[in-house]
């Protein structure tokens, strides 16, 4: 018994150090070899990896024993329950007030509206680059709500996610072509960062589970996919905001 | 002084991190009682957990912040200093060839960034679990990683020669959708979700650093047309190496069970 506590501290420390083994080579490599340059402040970056590595062995733990276990509970209720509109109510509230709030997506949406304000598309008073920033926002937070939506329904259904997703590729291609040039990058930036770190555990799980409570579904081919939908409504959403305004 | 400094940065953090979970708890917490109106099984076990995933993505920021991101962007800038790369500036055109410590630096940074990415690990976990060990950890994570680094890379040859983001993220699509008719149908799913999760809380802030330097330093580019993109790239081509990974798979077990075949066969 007195044993393990060593072990678990150990662990916690350097869990997460070979995850990070790779960045601290390349660092290196890139600093003394081709920079050919000191390492500033070494006494902090020390600490700082020893810090990410705590943070990394904790959120993995936290992950296993709350976000997992509460998105697989709430996937099987839902299951057992039966009831399809709750579950699409949850689904999009999830989609929503995830995004709606993530800082990546603040970000990108003030640069945008900078971006559109430099072209005389908005005014460029702060108020009108302001309900440029969050009207993208909503914009986008929307469309996340609405691809977990059809992402949910399309496992209930068990339809096939490569046709969906070709579909929005098409879409994507489509919608570019008549997108003004400067809104495509933040655009398919957008898919990118719009799925969080804490989003990504729960809505796995709520899928996997929904997929493996509902029968004659498979958690691998059905229970996936649901972040892939949520990485392309948002490119589409985007370009069509920056057509219409 | 500098503890004090470090404790106020991880007390902000943490109260940071806790307004970005709180709306994904009050969600869950009230569809459990009003909707489903059933007691989540284990709460203390559930609570708990909330707590290490908050506390540990708090540690997690800080660290970043205070070992990784002001050297990744020092280091950012330095590589892409035509100085440096001693760029000649050919009437506002250069050479693409210049510059490849930015390539090789982009290749890098994207692969070891993404084997610390932990929203992937939690998708890798999930996947091992339920694909029964036939998708593993490692191999996903790796698989990803090549991905980011590669499209990454590609991203910043993009911006170095100017040439339109959408060429290259069609032509990318077009290869998914091939690789999508002949790659094993359990695997699809997962990896149109590893183009997703792979950008997020490491690997964004330091890309963004790189694309913005670059699009800076790179005659005739703008910072805020060409410096965006580079995203949009990590999460493409995950897609195709992590349907590859699968692919090369399905091609190794084919040949185990053909050349089985062939020596039962030749026992016959």
């Amino acid at each position: 018994m007195i044993s393990k506590y060593p072990k678990q501290l150990f662990l916690l420390l350097f869990g997460g150090f070979k995850d990070l083994f790779p960045i601290i080579v390349v660092v290196a490599f890139f600093q003394f070899a081709v920079l050919q340059q000191p390492i500033p402040n070494l006494f902090s970056i020390l600490i700082g990896l020893l810090m990410v590595s705590i943070g990394l062995t904790l959120f993995i733990k936290g992950l296993e024993i709350g976000l997992f276990p509460v998105g697989e509970n709430l996937a099987y209720d839902f299951a057992k329950k039966g009831s399809v509109f709750w579950l699409i109510a949850f689904a999009f509230a999830l989609g929503f007030g995830t995004t709606i709030a993530e800082p990546a997506l603040i970000a990108i949406a003030d640069k945008a509206a900078f971006l559109a304000a430099k072209d005389n598309v908005i005014s460029s008073t702060e108020a009108a680059q302001q309900a440029y920033a969050s009207g993208l926002r909503y914009t986008v937070a929307i469309s996340v709500g609405v691809a977990i939506v059809i992402g949910v329904i399309r496992i209930i259904r068990g339809w096939p996610i490569q046709y969906i997703i070709i579909g929005g590729y098409i879409g994507v291609v489509t919608i570019t072509f008549f997108a003004p040039k400067e809104i495509i990058g933040i655009a398919y930036d957008s898919g990118g960062v719009t799925t969080s770190t804490i989003t990504v555990p729960l809505v796995t799980a709520l899928g996997v589970g929904l997929a493996s409570s509902i029968r004659g579904r498979n958690p691998m081919i059905d229970g996936f996919g649901l972040i892939a939908l949520a990485s392309l409504t948002p490119m589409m959403f985007v370009m069509l905001y920056g057509i219409i305004i | 002084m500098y503890l004090a400094d470090l404790i106020q940065k991880f007390a902000d953090v943490f109260v940071s991190t806790i307004g970005d979970v709180l709306p994904i708890v009050l969600i869950i917490f009230v569809t459990q009682y009003l909707v489903i109106r059933r007691q989540v099984p284990n709460l203390k076990n559930v609570i708990f957990g909330f707590v290490l995933v908050i506390l540990g993505m708090a540690f997690f920021l800080v660290g970043l912040e205070e070992a990784l991101f002001p050297l990744g962007e020092v280091m950012a800038k330095q590589l892409t200093d035509p100085a440096f790369l001693g760029v000649e500036d050919l009437n506002g055109k250069v050479l693409w060839q210049s510059y490849m410590w930015v390539y090789l630096f982009a290749a890098a940074i994207g692969f070891s960034t993404t084997l610390a990415e932990p929203a992937l690990l939690a998708v890798a976990i999930k996947a091992q679990n339920v694909s029964g060990g036939t998708v593993s950890i490692w191999g996903l994570r790796i698989s990803v990683a090549i991905g980011v680094g590669l499209g990454i890379a590609l991203g910043t040859f993009r911006i170095v020669t100017g040439t339109p983001l959408h060429y290259y993220i069609i032509a990318g699509y077009i290869i998914v959708i091939i690789q999508t008719f002949f790659a094993p149908k359990s695997i699809i799913a997962l990896a149109y979700d590893s183009g997703g999760v792979t950008t997020s809380t490491v690997t964004v802030p330091l890309v963004a650093a790189l694309g913005i330097g670059l699009a800076g330093t790179v005659p005739g580019r703008s910072e805020l047309i060409d410096g965006f993109g580079l995203i949009a790239f990590a999460s493409l081509f995950p897609m195709i190496t992590v349907m590859g990974y699968a692919q090369i798979g399905q091609l190794r077990s084919k040949n185990i069970l053909s050349k089985n075949k062939k020596k039962d066969s030749e026992q016959i």
